[in-house]
């Protein structure tokens, strides 16, 4: 009797212990695993003619014919096709449901990883100092890039630039040559994604993969391993699932990287490479700021780190002239020796001190710090996971992420401009009994970085899909709204941040008003 | 019948790991225990992956607790226990505000099923299953100054006992699983990107071991402990900071005593200290506590006294 109740009471501790550990399942599925494969509603079957955005015309790089589809060389090709098919294993299927969720799309989030990957601080050195990552020496210590907002804003810019260029021109050339995709020419080829009536040369995945490895390789050259795989990863893709001939892909990659290399000889001397500054122009900075008897912004951190980039604001833009982002530089912020200073700098402590669960959620909701794909990655993967609903056709992918990245981009050089023109000191720096619920950016207050680049995304975003704009407002609003909450900004920093990003969003919007897609 | 005392069974490594009770000692049958442990622990120096580094701009962190604990003597061989701990973190330098909060109650069952005397040595076997929940809304994206992860956990410890006259060793392995959490991000990288705000948080195993002196009145030993995540977690990469589902291994020694006042009875008083040796994403933390812990018998026909005394010989 007594053996009895012992044995059930061991057992029953045994037996929860196991229910509870396998009734808490630990597999995740993630929502870009459930993205449909893309089915485009629209073709765009005209995008050959739509403006590009640094090509003088859609055929300013040329492309050979294809061979014919009745050529002996052609049907070796869709034999390649059928011995893939023939023998198609697990990992093989893998990686057609990845890639066939979109070739912008994939990339996109691949870009987003290396930012996040790259997105760290320096180490400083032993003296105190910190080295700078260099472009030329990438692998040494401190790996290049840091990939913190501005820089990773243009990173984003050109790989969606270039992509959207290449796109105009495969879609030229799609219709130039008017191959017949391998499924349309041999019924016995089992299509494993949507099938769609374009001409299948050259590959629009191709020229998307060929076009940003060829910008990666500048942007994030520790990379090249990594993105290469990536590559060819793809390319198998579309040979597998039957919708390429593999002379489709190779063309494709060849014209990718052909029309990528312009915009790599535009990134190399756009100025970003300057942006860092030196030790002349950070004292400088600081000494001309004092000068106006305004308190100069410094770094918080131990040893004080240089500013991030204040050379940003001279980085070339896809849209702005220097006389715009000096027109829509904002007014100066409030003097740090006024009344509404000093109001604003309250406001901060209160919200420090009565930091509530929910705005401590939404400061970290949008922190998107140091590793993370930065503001600008958030606002990629808004987009990228409204644009999954729309059954956009790649090119109009690339073309509405190209117009999303170059307004993030020009809110980083506006946003940019503005910090080092009144170089503001951050809250916790004037009164530094203030806490923060995140960390603090290393570079000057006035205007919020989050708020400049929620404004212009949301702007443009809402132009391109209006029924979801109440939500991308709302957003941005509260993007920008964190960080005052999390005790990093003023008031007036959120505020005039959202007006200038939506200042630059509309600039954006009257690009794609006069692109040839509306 | 040999082992039971008028200690509390509870144990030092409480709030900073295993949360379980880790003594190879029963309440007896419709006693209740119940006290209070206060906490200090801190560390200016911690390994970023297997790097060991400090950090200007936190400092030193520390970490204040008031726990509430209690054990039930169901039967001599079966005990229930509780603990809840108050919470409150800080970091000396840089800006990242100081956390504070209830953080999780645990529940264990503990039963021995074997306990013999050969021989003048004592052996006597313990299982215990425990389980934890987060009781209030902590954010566990805050690290280093979060208070807790908010996994949820189920835990097995299995436990041996071996004493001879009044020197005992204690040896124990736990398997604990832990639930994935939900932080407040709609994504984020650990060496991928997560669409998704869920995070899966490796389980984990860990080992005691523990060798002392245990009488009528005192209770003292030294102890080894080591926590080891199973697979899933990563390493904090250069210069950032921690996060919910690293990879966080540590083993620390500690010594722990525990004294029960002969004028007041069932009144005891307890201390430890422990340090960590090595460890992996995680601070090299001294730690320092005391508590107090009082005997409520609801045993109204026996002496607890006389069996105790009886139960010495």
């Amino acid at each position: 009797m007594k053996n009895n109740i012992q044995k059930i009471v061991y057992l029953s501790i045994i037996a929860m212990f196991i229910i509870t550990t396998f009734s808490c399942e630990k597999d995740i599925v993630e929502r870009n695993e459930k993205f449909a494969q893309l089915n485009p509603s629209n073709q765009d079957v005209d995008a050959g003619t739509w403006t590009p955005l640094l090509l003088t015309s859609a055929d300013e790089f040329s492309l050979d014919a294809p061979i014919a589809t009745t050529a002996a060389a052609f049907l070796s090709e869709i034999n390649e096709i059928k011995s893939f098919q023939a023998n198609l294993n697990q990992s093989q299927r893998d990686i057609i449901n990845y890639w066939s969720a979109g070739s912008v799309l994939r990339w996109n989030e691949i870009m987003r990883t290396l930012v996040a990957r790259h997105n760290l601080p320096p180490y400083q050195n032993a003296d105190g100092t910190y080295p700078i990552p260099s472009g030329a020496n990438p692998f040494a210590n401190p790996q290049f890039p840091f990939s913190n907002p501005p820089y990773a804003a243009r990173a984003y810019a050109y790989v969606s630039a270039a992509q959207y260029d290449a796109l105009v021109a495969t879609w030229h050339y799609k219709f130039l040559y008017n191959r017949a995709s391998p499924y349309t020419v041999d019924a016995g080829i089992n299509v494993m994604i949507p099938k769609n009536t374009l001409p299948s040369y050259p590959s629009e995945d191709a020229v998307i993969g060929g076009a940003t490895v060829e910008m990666l390789k500048l942007l994030f050259p520790t990379e090249i391993a990594f993105i290469n795989g990536k590559l060819e990863e793809e390319k198998l893709y579309r040979i597998m699932c039957g919708a390429n001939v593999r002379s489709d892909v190779e063309a494709g990659i060849t014209l990718g990287r052909k029309i990528a290399a312009k915009f790599v000889a535009k990134a190399k001397t756009d100025g970003a490479g300057l942006a860092v500054g030196n030790q002349d122009i950070w004292t400088q900075l600081q000494t001309q700021t004092a000068a106006t008897g305004e308190i100069p912004w410094m770094s918080l951190e131990l040893p004080a780190r240089p500013p991030m980039l204040p050379l940003f604001k001279n980085v070339k833009s896809f849209l702005l002239t220097p006389e715009m982002i000096i027109n829509n530089r904002p007014l100066p912020p409030p003097s740090t020796n006024s009344a509404q200073f000093a109001t604003e700098l309250a406001e901060v402590k209160s919200y420090s001190k009565n930091a509530t669960r929910e705005n401590m959620r939404i400061v970290s909701f949008w922190s998107d710090g140091v590793a993370t794909q930065t503001p600008p990655g958030h606002w990629n993967q808004i987009a990228s996971e409204a644009f999954v609903t729309q059954n956009y056709s790649e090119v109009r992918w690339a073309r509405n992420m190209a117009l999303l990245n170059i307004s993030l981009m020009d809110a980083a050089i506006c946003c940019w401009d503005a910090k080092y023109t009144y170089f503001n000191p951050r809250p916790c720096q004037v009164d530094s009994s203030i806490k923060t619920l995140t960390g603090v950016p290393n570079f000057p207050s006035y205007v919020s970085g989050h708020s400049t680049f929620s404004g212009a995304a949301s702007t443009l975003l809402s132009h391109l899909i209006p029924s979801k704009s109440f939500e991308f407002n709302a957003m941005a609003e509260e993007a920008s709204m964190s960080r005052l909450y999390g005790a990093i900004h003023y008031r007036s920093d959120c505020d005039q941040g959202l007006i200038l990003g939506k200042k630059i969003g509309q600039v954006a919007i009257t690009r794609a008003l006069n692109d040839g897609a509306e | 019948m040999k082992k039971i005392y008028l200690y509390c069974a509870f144990l030092t490594a409480l709030i900073s790991n295993a949360q379980t009770e880790i003594d190879g000692i029963m309440m007896e049958k419709k006693n209740f225990c119940v006290g209070a442990i206060y906490q200090y622990s801190s560390f200016n120096e911690y390994w970023e992956g297997t790097l060991k580094r400090e950090n200007l701009n936190i400092g030193t962190v520390s970490t204040k607790s008031i726990s509430v604990m209690g054990n039930y003597g169901i039967t001599d061989k079966l005990n229930v226990i509780f603990s809840i701990p108050y919470i409150k973190t800080n970091a000396s330098a840089g800006t990242l505000i100081g956390q504070k909060g209830f953080q999780d109650l645990s529940l264990f069952v503990k039963y021995m099923p074997f306990d013999k005397k050969i021989k003048k040595i004592s052996y006597s076997a313990y299982i215990v299953g425990g389980f934890s929940v987060p009781t209030s809304d902590y954010t566990p994206d805050f690290l280093p100054l979060s208070i807790g992860n908010q996994s949820k956990t189920a835990s097995l410890r299995l436990m041996g006992d071996i004493q001879k006259g009044k020197i005992y060793t204690t040896f124990s392995g736990t398997y604990i699983r832990r639930s994935n959490i939900t932080i407040d991000k709609d994504s984020y990288f650990t060496t991928e990107y997560h669409y998704t705000d869920e995070v899966m948080i490796p389980d984990a195993i860990s080992y005691n071991f523990r060798i002392g002196y245990r009488t009528k009145n005192l209770i003292a030993d030294v102890y080894y402990d080591n926590w080891i995540t199973q697979k899933g977690g990563f390493d904090i990469t250069r210069n950032n900071m921690p996060f919910p589902s690293n990879t966080m291994n540590v083993s620390k020694v500690g010594i722990y005593a525990k004294y029960t006042l002969k004028k007041i009875s069932g009144l005891s008083i307890l201390g430890g200290y422990n340090s960590v040796l090595t460890g992996r994403n995680v601070g090299q933390s001294k730690t320092i506590n005391g508590g107090l812990f009082y005997i409520l018998d609801f045993n109204k026909n026996e002496k607890m006294d006389e069996k105790v005394k009886k139960d010495e010989k």
